[in-house]
């Protein structure tokens, strides 16, 4: 049932592990390699940004982080075991258990109420019905949202239904934070905003966080930032910025 | 799992309520289109067996000529006289009771009213034969038959045109060119099988129309009913052969008279209502199917329309199955609801198209519960196609759908 080995998290290897992964799309002359062998270690407990143009191979390796997609080559580590090994229902097993998503688009159900959307994932662990209400609650109350739990999407800001799709994606208290352009489409403000929340989760509750941005100033929020170009890692290393408070939730 | 999969299921269909509605109509339509036709057919059916049988059961109609039917042949043939009435009732095994008939057509005339009849003469016997109660009076004993009396029976239509609310019982009612006192009532019957009223005749002793009104002594129909438990077939040979042999016809000659048994009339006619149920009820059947297809092709758009919807729940944990799962109960709930609404409409349709049909309403426990199961099992069949689609798209390509 659960891939991971019980003893995963202890055996000084970090979280994730990705060795030589490679991507590639199409046969042929028309193939398109996304990723040519990219080597990325992320600690347990890190608030990582993934930045870089268009076409670099971010999202191809955020999707293969998340478990999404698998790599045509090489090795993916989560917690010692070998993700690129799994069938897509171990992976989404996989998922379910260690890792919580937020969307560029939010992606919450139409006409469902706040609290119905945070409860989905709970429903897909089998919790119960008291158990998954009070989750919600407890999810949604800690992105700032009490009191809201019975409006449906349309009914919210643009702000509100990233805290929504945020609770949603924490309700489970998973060990990863993927997020994929979370402020993308939020005006400035409430980019910040949402981008002190993820910082909090990162650093009260220990989740590690894996952003995908092409903002400088949200990406500023990470600890570590990795840049991409061409299906490579162009750079990486800590943000000046950020560097300090980095520091203090590893010592945490 | 279950739970939660008709738990998720019934939210979508409560997201989507009118669309929801329509999806299901082509189900309500056909299992309340199947039902209502079977009901009324089966409702049909026993309409017109309680019609045969209120012409009497294990009775034999023996007439002159070959032909059967409505509106039969007869003419030329020699009609019957009363002695083989009595040749059948003597040497026949089986028979219980033999009644001669006579029709004619008559107007019968009370006071400003006038009416055109059947009048049927008849002996005593005939009323036990044929099934008939008395709604008041008597009917004519045995001196009056013998003596031809000038006394009548008369069915409720006749009574209804000739007295309306009055009482006819001792009133004296003119038939052709003599008066005749009205002894007796006769309960109504209803329509008969063809049609005809059964209700619009007038009835007195055989010698009274044979003298007063058709002026010979010609019998134009033998009804000869039998006795319980015998076997009708045995009685009809016995009856052809006797008559064959008192009306001299030589090996070569075919009948110039014909045996009716009642029962072969009312299994012919109740076979016949029963294909017609059975071709209506499949024809629905077939707009049933219409209505399934119609589910698959709601549920097909669903697809399309919730994939990334259906992204999402992949990328959090969804399992295949489990996405299957909640696609095919969602379209087996659709096929359900709809059943349950179809069921719900026919027995409401079909209780008022009875009235109005005046056959009788029977509930048909069988039908109903088939067409359910049967419509549950369309949502299985046409949305699991549907349903793998989606658990099988690709949860990344989904959330990039637009």
């Amino acid at each position: 049932m659960n891939p991971v080995p019980a003893n995963g998290g202890d055996t000084g290897a970090p979280l994730i592990r990705l060795r030589g992964v490679t991507k590639s799309y199409g046969q042929g002359a028309a193939a398109f390699q996304a990723l040519r062998g990219v080597d990325l270690d992320i600690e347990a407990g890190s608030f990582v940004a993934i930045m870089g143009p268009s076409g670099s191979g971010k999202s191809t390796v955020m999707n293969i982080l998340g478990c999404l997609d698998t790599p045509s080559g090489g090795e993916y580590l989560f917690l010692g075991a070998h993700v690129e090994r799994l069938t897509r229902d171990e992976r989404a097993r996989l998922r379910r258990r260690y890792f919580g998503f937020v969307f560029q688009g939010f992606n919450l159900l139409a006409r469902t109420s706040a609290l119905e959307n945070v409860e989905l994932p709970l429903l897909y662990r089998g919790e119960d019905a008291a158990t998954r209400r009070a989750a919600a609650r407890e999810a949604l109350a800690s992105v700032g949202l009490a009191g809201w739990e019975h409006h449906t999407p349309a009914e919210l800001s643009g702000g509100q239904q990233q805290r929504v799709a945020i609770a949603r994606a924490i309700v489970t208290r998973p060990r990863v934070l993927l997020a994929d352009e979370p402020t993308g489409n939020l005006d400035t403000q409430r980019s910040h905003e949402i981008m002190q929340l993820v910082r909090a989760l990162n650093a009260e509750r220990g989740i590690t966080v894996l952003m995908v941005t092409h903002e400088p100033d949200v990406a500023a929020y990470a600890g570590r930032v990795v840049h991409f170009v061409d299906g490579l890692i162009a750079r990486d290393g800590p943000q000046a910025v950020t560097e300090a408070a980095g520091g203090d939730a590893r010592a945490v | 799992m279950w739970w939660n999969a008709l738990l998720l299921a019934l939210r979508a269909i409560r997201r989507n309520l009118l669309r929801s509605f329509l999806t299901i109509l082509g189900i309500v339509i056909g299992v309340s289109a199947v039902i209502t036709m079977v009901t009324l057919g089966r409702g049909a059916t026993q309409a017109v067996s309680d019609q045969i049988s209120s012409l009497g059961s294990n009775l034999l109609m023996v007439r002159p000529g070959q032909r059967m039917g409505p509106g039969g042949g007869g003419f030329g043939a020699p009609p019957f006289k009363e002695a083989d009435a009595e040749a059948i009732a003597g040497q026949i095994g089986g028979v219980r009771a033999v009644a001669p008939q006579v029709t004619s057509t008559v107007t019968v005339v009370y006071g400003a009213n006038n009416w055109s009849t059947s009048a049927s003469g008849v002996s005593a016997d005939y009323f036990d034969i044929s099934n008939w109660r008395l709604a008041g009076g008597r009917i004519f004993d045995e001196t009056e038959e013998r003596a031809g009396a000038a006394v009548c029976v008369i069915g409720a239509t006749v009574r209804r045109e000739l007295f309306g609310s009055e009482d006819p019982l001792g009133q004296s009612i003119r038939v052709k060119q003599f008066s005749c006192i009205v002894i007796g009532l006769l309960a109504a019957k209803g329509q008969g099988a063809m049609g005809m009223d059964q209700d619009d005749l007038v009835v007195m002793p055989l010698r009274t129309v044979q003298r007063r009104v058709t002026g010979n002594q010609s019998i134009r129909t033998l009804l000869v009913s039998m006795k319980d438990g015998v076997d009708s077939t045995q009685v009809q040979t016995g009856v052809t052969r006797l008559l064959r042999e008192r009306r001299k016809l030589s090996a070569a000659d075919i009948d110039n008279f014909n045996v009716l048994d009642t029962r072969q009339i009312a299994e012919a006619m109740s076979g016949t209502t029963r294909v017609m149920t059975t071709l209506l009820g499949a024809v629905a059947a077939v707009s049933l199917l219409v209505g399934g297809i119609g589910i698959m092709n709601i549920m097909l758009v669903s697809v399309t329309e919730r994939t990334r919807e259906i992204g999402l729940r992949l990328a959090i944990g969804a399992l295949e199955y489990e996405v299957l799962l909640q696609f095919l109960i969602e379209a087996v709930a659709l096929a359900s609801l709809g059943g349950l609404i179809g069921v719900l409409l026919a027995t409401v349709a079909s209780f008022v198209l009875a009235q109005v049909m005046q056959v009788p309403y029977l509930f048909q426990p069988g039908i109903n519960l088939m067409s359910f199961l049967f419509s549950a099992a369309i949502g299985v069949l046409f949305g699991y196609f549907p349903a793998r689609r989606a658990a099988r798209l690709d949860p990344i390509e989904a959330l990039r759908h637009e």
